[in-house]
């Protein structure tokens, strides 16, 4: 793999402003490097921040009480965080697109698939309306859509989940994006049509070299796709590292948990071992380390002042004083 | 373990209308559970697992009567229930409780906790507040809650905690048959393991018997004992858990194990990766209801509708390649 840098993103905080003066801060300190080629994944449970990360990332907080209010975000030397809107309109969907959650309520309901794919693909591209309906019905051919032609002059509620997601992966790449950002793209589909869009996936990543950062709460996922993985807990990076490391030597206790929590197919266990408590609140977190309320190993330290995320190997970093201090 | 049935199901089936015709008629069916039978025995956990719209939920809300089934029976320890009115269901759904997915949809945001979980009190006993008041703080307890809660109204608690209130409510009036409907599905993942540990500590201490409704096969390998597989509302296989894992027989739950992604990077299995989407309930197929994506599909499946076999003891399967 190569070791060239795509992405970076530096301190990045994002704060959502309740008025002018209070706000809770839903991300702070996120700092990584995302190389060309790789498959990273961002997990971590609801509210943890990863989310909140790729739309600030995407500059996709415009119309919300978010904000980014510290940090930049690097791609291919343009600034997004400082990014104008026209530079941003034509990064995205072009450079870098989006894949989101609910297929259904990312397309538009009223347009039919055709116009809307043909709409992405001119804003990018130079092409006439039958040269981006052409395109439009090779990029439906090559996500596995038997019949592209149907499909087109379909509307939105005409397709099933799966074959939405479909037409969304299908839209993302139209026009060849360096960076894709899949955010929880097959939770709302069922297994054996989530295993047909992580197929899909692989084996689009494998044939173009494509970068995907995948955002997921499920470690089945990011075990079968990712090659490098990071874990958030209440808006930080707790733990970076290439993922055959994160499972075998999972060094932050949240990822230690976590991984341990989640039921495995054949595993025969009967009885989990649970992370005790819940996620802190955004509104109120605790000094410290952040993870303190909940950890096992917790020291007075701990509850006091809050670890950096630092180097505990060549590939791996953490934010624990445990680890940090041996 | 004694096998005593508690619960059974015969030749159940359910469609809800779709569509009107000019006089109002419907025109169309969902047929969201075609035919299902299988018995729960006292004591265990049977999981129904499938794909959303595979009759699951409905056949948990028929086997709780708030559904009644087209046709079929539904027996509950020696009654059958399917046809009873409303006031003689009541008496029975003391034994029987209901969990559900949603756990903030399923408490009423006006009443206090310690009202919600005394409610089923107020309906099946006569006892004076005080006793209420005791048992609704020891319950508190018992699912990891304090009786400081009480007071608190459901918007106060996190989901999993909500989700211990249902738990808890439905514990009460001490049922026998506790029907979980996707009980951990809302969760995250570090919350989903606390609430199955205190499932199954319940269990133990209560002799309880779930009918556990889910998708996540993982979760399902967890807590049964048996498991039943359902595709386009029908039953394509009931087994003990063990068997079913290592040796499933129908097409569609060797399909449904080998998709679910597993966390560990280092294992590469092979997958079997099912063509196309779930045909629509409403013109069910002729055949076999999982014919159009079986890679093994033969002519007999498009024509007949496959018969339920016992192909080992406990082990059943409607699937032609296991005819005698």
């Amino acid at each position: 793999m190569s070791q060239e840098v795509l992405l970076s993103v530096k301190d990045l905080r994002t704060e959502f402003f309740s008025s002018k003066t209070s706000s809770v801060t839903a991300i702070k300190d996120v700092s990584f490097d995302m190389y060309r080629g790789e498959v990273l994944g961002l997990v971590g449970e609801s509210g943890c921040g990863k989310s909140v990360t790729s739309l600030s990332i995407m500059q996709l907080l415009k119309d919300t009480p978010g904000k980014v209010t510290n940090g930049s975000a690097t791609l291919d030397g343009v600034n997004l965080v400082e990014a104008s809107d026209t530079q941003i309109r034509d990064i995205r969907g072009g450079k870098m697109s989006m894949i989101f959650q609910e297929p259904m309520s990312a397309l538009n309901p009223s347009m039919r698939i055709d116009k809307q794919m043909i709409e992405t693909i001119r804003l990018h591209q130079d092409m006439t309306k039958e040269q981006a309906l052409a395109h439009a019905a090779d990029m439906l051919k090559k996500v596995g859509i038997p019949d592209p032609a149907r499909v087109l002059k379909n509307y939105p509620h005409q397709l099933s989940g799966g074959m939405s997601q479909r037409v969304m992966i299908a839209m993302a790449l139209s026009n060849n994006p360096e960076l894709l950002i899949a955010d929880e793209p097959t939770t709302a589909l069922d297994v054996t049509i989530q295993a047909q869009i992580l197929d899909l996936m692989k084996k689009l990543q494998k044939e173009d070299g494509s970068s995907i950062l995948l955002i997921t709460h499920d470690l089945g996922v990011v075990a079968e796709m990712c090659t490098r993985v990071i874990v958030m807990y209440a808006g930080k990076i707790v733990e970076m590292a290439p993922v055959e490391k994160l499972f075998a030597t999972p060094s932050h206790p949240y990822t230690q948990g976590l991984i341990a929590s989640v039921p495995k197919l054949g595993s025969g266990v009967k009885v989990l071992p649970s992370i005790p408590g819940s996620v802190p609140d955004l509104a109120s977190m605790p000094t410290g380390c952040r993870f303190a309320p909940r950890c096992k190993y917790a020291t007075d330290k701990c509850r006091e002042q809050e670890p950096e995320l630092l180097d505990i190997s060549e590939d791996q970093k953490c934010r624990c004083w445990r680890t940090q201090e041996g | 373990m004694e096998k005593n049935v508690i619960l059974s199901l015969k030749n159940v089936s359910k469609t809800f209308p779709v569509g009107k015709s000019l006089l109002g008629r419907p025109t169309k069916f969902v047929h969201a559970v075609n035919d299902v039978s299988f018995d729960v025995y006292e004591g265990e956990t049977f999981s129904i697992v499938g794909e959303s719209g595979c009759g699951k939920s409905t056949t948990g809300r028929l086997i709780n009567h708030l559904l009644i089934p087209d046709s079929g029976e539904i027996w509950f320890q020696g009654k059958e229930i399917s046809h009873i009115s409303q006031d003689e269901m009541r008496p029975i759904r003391k034994d029987m409780q209901m969990i559900f997915q949603d756990p903030a949809g399923s408490l009423n945001p006006r009443m206090r906790v310690s009202e919600l979980i005394e409610e089923p009190l107020l309906i099946h006993t006569d006892m004076s507040a005080e006793e209420r008041a005791k048992i609704v703080n020891n319950l508190l307890k018992i699912v990891g809650l304090s009786d400081k809660h009480a007071s608190r109204y459901p918007h106060e608690f996190s989901g999993g905690q909500k989700q211990r209130i249902g738990i808890a409510r439905a514990l009460t009036v001490n049922p026998h048959l506790v029907i979980a409907d996707e009980p951990i599905s809302a969760l995250d993942v570090s919350i989903q393991a606390q609430v199955l540990n205190l499932l199954h500590k319940l269990q133990e201490e209560y002799k309880l018997t779930y009918v556990f409704i889910s998708h996540d096969l993982s979760v399902v390998e967890m807590i049964s004992d048996r498991i039943a597989v359902m595709y386009l509302g029908f039953v394509v296989e009931t087994a003990p858990k063990e068997m079913l894992y290592k040796t499933p027989l129908h097409p569609y739950t060797e399909a449904l194990l080998s998709a679910v992604p597993i966390p560990d990077p280092t294992l590469h299995k092979e997958r079997i990766i099912l063509e196309g989407d779930i045909p629509s309930t409403i013109n069910l197929p002729k055949g076999c209801p999982f014919a159009a994506r079986c890679k093994k599909c033969r002519p007999e499946c498009l024509e007949q509708r496959p018969e339920r076999v016992e192909v080992e003891p406990g082990h059943f399967v409607a699937c032609h390649l296991y005819k005698k």
